[in-house]
């Protein structure tokens, strides 16, 4: 019996795991209610142990509540069919590493000042203050290409308006709270810790010869 | 007494004001802390011995309840700052304008946790996808080839145009000024006051040939060779030709008159029954 129970979950996990990672639609990520039908109502407690598994590869899966409000405490099956569940990454990457997933430092750095800034705003940013705010650290003809490059990737969305609000990514990858205290924490610093001098001009030039 | 009374009058005056002053913070329209707590309250303590009727310490009540509301906000207020939940925007702003881009990187990299995802072909889909190329009928079968025949290219004339009915065998304007004359000579022969029923006027032997005169009646109206005299309780609809053509009405804002020619109708009017 308890063989059989664990291949049950074996299965479930696998299952799991298939749609999980594994684009089905236009946007990554399945919806509660998708694992509820294919898993069967004690879907939670796959994901629990997935995720458990996934620990030991860095991964882990992320729930993302609709309105984007987590509830306090342990969510009910009905939110969580409304939620969306995805892989991502449990550590983070270093500073190298994200140029392997084709980000450059440059607009890395423009998405986190972007995010920051809206969730600064209360959520709501016009376009064109983040275009001066990123004008000011970025050449004048990669601002825009940036932002229309953050939205078509789905970190923020603009609307009729012009204004910039956070989208569905950022929501999925980014501790919003986590960056703000570390904003709010940092001291300025102007050089790499981790990268002599030579490693960064060596980058300067890939990046003018791209 | 008199100088007593005043006072009683002012006080109350600066009663209502703080009321005011306070509502407006209730609802959010004013900074709480824009009020000064102890300066109300020593307002409010110098007047309190001249109260003596019902409606005046229901007024200092009142001031003192409203004063408490926004203690109450501002108690708040203090309380929301010192959670962690509250960021101060302007060192945030400053932060984010003095951050280098590589300090940003790396605080940014401590909280993103990029997607995973896949994007790969497996064993079963390649055979799900087998399955149905071989299922799947030849394009020829599904859409078959139309059986047009090849043609060369020649010339035609306008007569055969007008044989087959493409072109008419008048020129429009010729036509159009023809059936004007048609339309005055029937006016006359039927002597009543210049106009023609618009039935006995476009009916014709045939609903084919009713169709193209009420078709040319139309224009002749548009472009000025005739009007129409609507009697609306008689339900009776006259044409009016001109003398000479009218074209002034061109230049005018026009309006369309929908008129029904249905077969149902030129029956009618074939029976005797229309008008």
């Amino acid at each position: 019996m308890r063989r059989k129970t664990k291949g049950v979950y074996a299965s479930k996990m696998k299952r799991a795991t298939h749609m999980l990672f594994y684009r089905r639609h236009q946007k990554p990520g399945v919806k509660g209610w998708e694992l509820h039908k294919a898993l069967g109502v004690d879907y939670p407690k796959v994901l629990g142990i997935l995720n458990d598994y996934l620990k030991s590869l860095d991964l882990q899966v992320k729930s993302v509540f609709e309105e984007k409000k987590t509830p306090a405490k342990q969510p009910s099956i009905e939110e969580l069919d409304r939620a969306r569940f995805y892989i991502t990454l449990r550590g983070d990457l270093t500073p190298k590493e994200t140029k392997m997933i084709g980000w450059r430092i440059d607009d890395l750095a423009g998405l986190a000042v972007t995010i920051a800034h809206i969730i600064n705003k209360k959520g709501q940013a016009p376009r064109k203050d983040v275009e001066k705010l990123l004008g000011e650290k970025l050449p004048g003809w990669k601002v825009g290409l940036n932002l229309d490059r953050y939205i078509r990737y789905g970190y923020i969305q603009q609307d009729d308006n012009c204004q910039l609000y956070l989208d569905w990514r950022t929501h999925a990858e980014v501790n919003e709270k986590a960056l703000i205290e570390l904003l709010l924490r940092s001291e300025t610093q102007t050089t790499l810790p981790f990268e002599n001098k030579n490693e960064e001009n060596n980058e300067a030039e890939e990046q003018e010869g791209d | 007494m008199q100088s007593k009374k005043g006072q009683k009058r002012f006080g109350r005056e600066k009663l209502q004001r703080i009321i005011e002053m306070c509502t407006a913070i209730e609802n959010r329209t004013v900074d709480p802390f824009l009020l000064d707590v102890d300066n109300i309250i020593k307002v409010i303590r110098e007047y309190f011995p001249q109260w003596e009727e019902a409606d005046e310490l229901n007024l200092d009540s009142e001031a003192i309840h409203h004063l408490a509301s926004v203690i109450k906000l501002q108690s708040e207020w203090v309380k929301h700052c010192s959670t962690s939940l509250y960021t101060d925007p302007f060192l945030l702003e400053e932060k984010i304008t003095q951050a280098s881009k590589e300090e940003m990187l790396i605080l940014f990299l401590k909280a993103w946790h990029p997607l995973v995802e896949l994007e790969k072909l497996s064993m079963n889909s390649l055979a799900v996808a087998m399955r149905y190329w071989d299922g799947l009928v030849p394009i020829k079968e599904r859409w078959p080839d139309l059986d047009v025949q090849e043609v060369v290219v020649g010339t035609t004339s306008r007569d055969e145009l007008v044989k087959q009915r493409v072109l008419g065998d008048k020129v429009f304007s010729e036509e159009l000024e023809g059936y004007w004359r048609e339309l005055k000579e029937k006016v006359e022969e039927k002597r009543r006051d210049g106009k023609i029923l618009y039935w006995d006027f476009v009916g014709a032997d045939t609903y084919e040939d009713t169709v193209e005169r009420a078709f040319l009646t139309s224009f002749l109206i548009t472009y000025g060779y005739a009007t129409l005299e609507i009697h609306p309780l008689e339900e009776e609809i006259f044409i009016k030709p001109f003398e000479k053509p009218n074209t002034e009405i061109l230049m005018q804002q026009s309006i369309s008159i929908p008129i029904a020619v249905t077969h149902e109708n030129w029956q009618k009017w074939k029976r005797g029954e229309l008008n």
